[in-house]
């Protein structure tokens, strides 16, 4: 896989990040993600991330596990085997509730854990490159991503400029995320002449 | 934004002493990388021991059959149906906390999360024992799965409140699971990146999933949560709710009510409440995490063991009245035979009256609430006054069936059934101190979520950001 480089840095506290995350956009760099060790709410958009569509998967789970216990127990009670029980009615509606929300919960959980596993590319044994060890403790680690025309030491020196504590440069494979950040993002404004991405 | 991040002054913090991000990962990852202490390898060999003299109980019934219990043919269901709610009702506290409050939006509900999560799962995991082995030929257990079979296939009733339960069960096992492994994983993560030996940073490497704390994961993370959390809360109703069915949809007198799903519901959070206290004063001591622990969580759960507590009690008085007013001869002596102090079990009706109903009482004073003594003495009086709660309904509602011939001698259960129950306890120690010794037992990321907005010391830095309009903060911290 191609290797890509990366120009990273450091902040130690979510209230500079924001305005910074807004100042590098602004300079037309292309931020690749940003490492936080805890959900900060309004960084995605921030940084121009559409929302997520996992809540639409789950309820399309959802509606596949309510359908598969209706139909498979009418199937059952009706086609199948269609048992006598005590005279009961052989679509019972109300008795078929319990198992139909219940399929409907463990279709929506399970499809939307499995589906965000997906498209995080998390599982075991899967390793990934990170870009700071503390960026699980108490770092937020802003990853900029070089192009052609990145110059890194402009890089490095914007971010400096902004705030971030500690910054280098880090070469790292690409295609060990499944991500549309490229597709996602979209620019703040457009690069004026002085900007360097 | 600022406006809404408002956090009243009134409300005491939820993480106590000058905390940066770093200690928080300090103060709950060190026990994880410390050596087990000699007070948890005492409880460890406890539980283990424990758990093995279940083994061996079960063992004997397998073996053996159904009659290794002294279950007779007027009592069908003692213990084990007594012992299978009492454990499913423990588990949905876990639930309340983590989905029903994270749907409100309470910020206390971080700091005990995690391990009443990781209680859930294992005392649904206890729970799931008994009626499976009082299938009596264990190996068939499988015959409630419905499976396309050689025998025509012969399909399960669907009709059945006892498969309901299957599906709930197993369900509720299923999503509780995802959901605490789920949110486990940024922490595992967190513990993988601090660890500085080698099997350490592989056993966390491959538990945390390669997880990297991605602002889109994060994202996606969130989104997850909160709709697991929206599944989960009706699926916690709906699981005591099918519980109670096994008994409300039958036709035996004491049983046959509609006031039993709410009922049980409510129980059900009043017993797991009073576990997570149990659980929570002695792992906040052990681990010392008195900061994240603090007594205004203690506080706050009591509240909901006085409230659930008094819901109990009215159940138990509408019963009576109920009784009374449907004159109906075969309801009237059902109750009679609980609260009548002449009959034999009438002592397990007080019992569980005094537990549960006039006990939690003592909770309406505040200085009690917050007292941690007192709160753990109770959360065991609590939990003693609903195992007998399931007693009563199951037993003393059939002991004295239809035909006075019939009427069961007085039930004392088999040293065999006490040690399945004893073997229960076994499995859930072992779990819950094989979970408080690897896995973070409080969630990371959420204490670092609230650090700046419910910890002590910056609770007072909020003066300034109070201040500031909605459009300025939205202008600073966020564009469109």
């Amino acid at each position: 896989m191609a290797k890509k480089k990366f120009v990273v840095g450091c902040f130690d506290d979510e209230k500079v990040l924001f305005p910074a995350v807004k100042k590098v956009r602004k300079a037309g760099y292309k931020i690749h993600d940003v490492y936080t060790p805890f959900p900060i709410h309004g960084l995605d958009q921030a940084m121009g991330l559409r929302d997520t569509s996992l809540h639409t998967a789950g309820f399309i789970y959802g509606i596949t596990g309510t359908t598969t216990a209706l139909t498979f127990m009418s199937w059952v009670f009706n086609k199948d085997w269609p048992l006598n029980i005590g005279g009961k009615p052989h679509f019972p509606l109300p008795a078929f509730i319990p198992i139909t929300f219940e399929l409907t919960v463990l279709f929506s959980a399970v499809g939307m854990v499995l589906t965000f596993c997906y498209l995080c590319q998390l599982a075991p044994f899967v390793k990934k490159h990170h870009f700071h060890a503390r960026a699980t403790d108490d770092l937020f680690v802003m990853v900029l991503e070089c192009t052609s025309r990145t110059n890194e030491a402009d890089a490095k020196a914007f971010l400096e400029s902004v705030g971030a504590k500690e910054i280098n440069v880090q070469e790292a494979e690409d295609g060990w995320w499944l991500g549309r950040y490229a597709k996602d993002q979209k620019l703040y404004s457009t690069p004026s002449e002085n900007s360097l991405a | 934004m600022a406006l809404l991040r408002y956090e009243s002054q009134v409300r005491e913090p939820l993480v106590t002493g000058a905390k940066t991000y770093h200690d928080v990962t300090e103060d709950i990852v060190r026990p994880i990388e410390a050596a087990p202490s000699r007070l948890w390898k005492i409880g460890f060999t406890i539980s283990v021991l424990l758990l093995l003299f279940g083994v061996y109980s079960v063992y004997r019934e397998v073996v053996y059959g159904i009659g290794e219990w002294n279950l007779n043919k007027t009592i069908g269901w003692g213990w084990d149906i007594t012992n299978f709610v009492w454990w499913v009702g423990i588990g949905h506290a876990g639930t309340l906390i983590s989905a029903i409050l994270l749907l409100f939006r309470q910020g206390w509900r971080t700091g005990v999360n995690r391990a009443a999560e990781a209680m859930t799962i294992f005392a649904v995991m206890c729970a799931g024992q008994f009626p499976i082995f009082h299938m009596g030929r264990v190996w068939m257990a499988f015959f409630v799965l419905p499976y396309p079979n050689s025998r025509g296939p012969l399909w399960v009733n669907f009709n059945s409140p006892l498969l309901w339960d299957v599906f709930a069960i197993s369900t509720y096992f299923t999503v509780s699971l995802l959901f605490w492994y789920a949110g486990l994983l940024p922490d595992l993560a967190t513990v993988r990146d601090r660890a500085k030996v080698k099997w350490r940073k592989n056993l966390y490497g491959v538990l945390s999933f390669g997880w990297t704390g991605s602002t889109k994961h994060w994202q996606r993370h969130e989104a997850l949560s909160l709709v697991l959390a929206g599944l989960s809360t009706p699926l916690v109703l709906s699981v005591h709710t099918i519980v109670s069915f096994d008994f409300a949809t039958s036709v035996i007198p004491g049983w046959h009510t509609t006031i039993f799903p709410p009922y049980f519901v409510a129980g059900a959070i009043f017993s797991g409440f009073a576990m997570v206290q149990t659980l929570l004063i002695i792992t906040r001591k052990v681990l010392n995490l008195n900061d994240y622990i603090t007594m205004e969580h203690i506080e706050v759960m009591n509240k909901v063991i006085v409230l659930t507590g008094s819901i109990v009690g009215i159940a138990y008085i509408t019963e009576l009245f109920i009784s009374w007013y449907g004159q109906n001869p075969y309801e009237m002596a059902a109750f009679k035979n609980r609260y009548d102090l002449s009959t034999p079990y009438a002592w397990s009706y007080w019992l569980m009256m005094s537990c549960n109903v006039i006990a939690p009482q003592f909770f309406w004073f505040r200085k009690l609430r917050r007292n941690i003594i007192f709160t753990f003495f109770m959360s065991i009086i609590v939990n003693v006054g609903m195992w007998f709660e399931r007693f009563v309904i199951i037993v003393t509602s059939i002991y004295r069936d239809y035909l006075p011939s019939s009427w069961s001698t007085y039930y004392t259960p088999s040293v065999w059934e006490v040690g399945f129950y004893l073997g229960t306890f076994g499995l859930f120690f072992t779990c819950f101190f094989a979970f408080a010794k690897y896995f973070p037992v409080i969630a990371i990321a959420e204490i670092k979520h609230i650090l700046k907005k419910n910890g002590e010391s910056y609770k007072d830095n909020m003066g300034e950001e109070e201040k500031a309009t909605v459009e300025h903060f939205t202008h600073e911290h966020a564009h469109h």
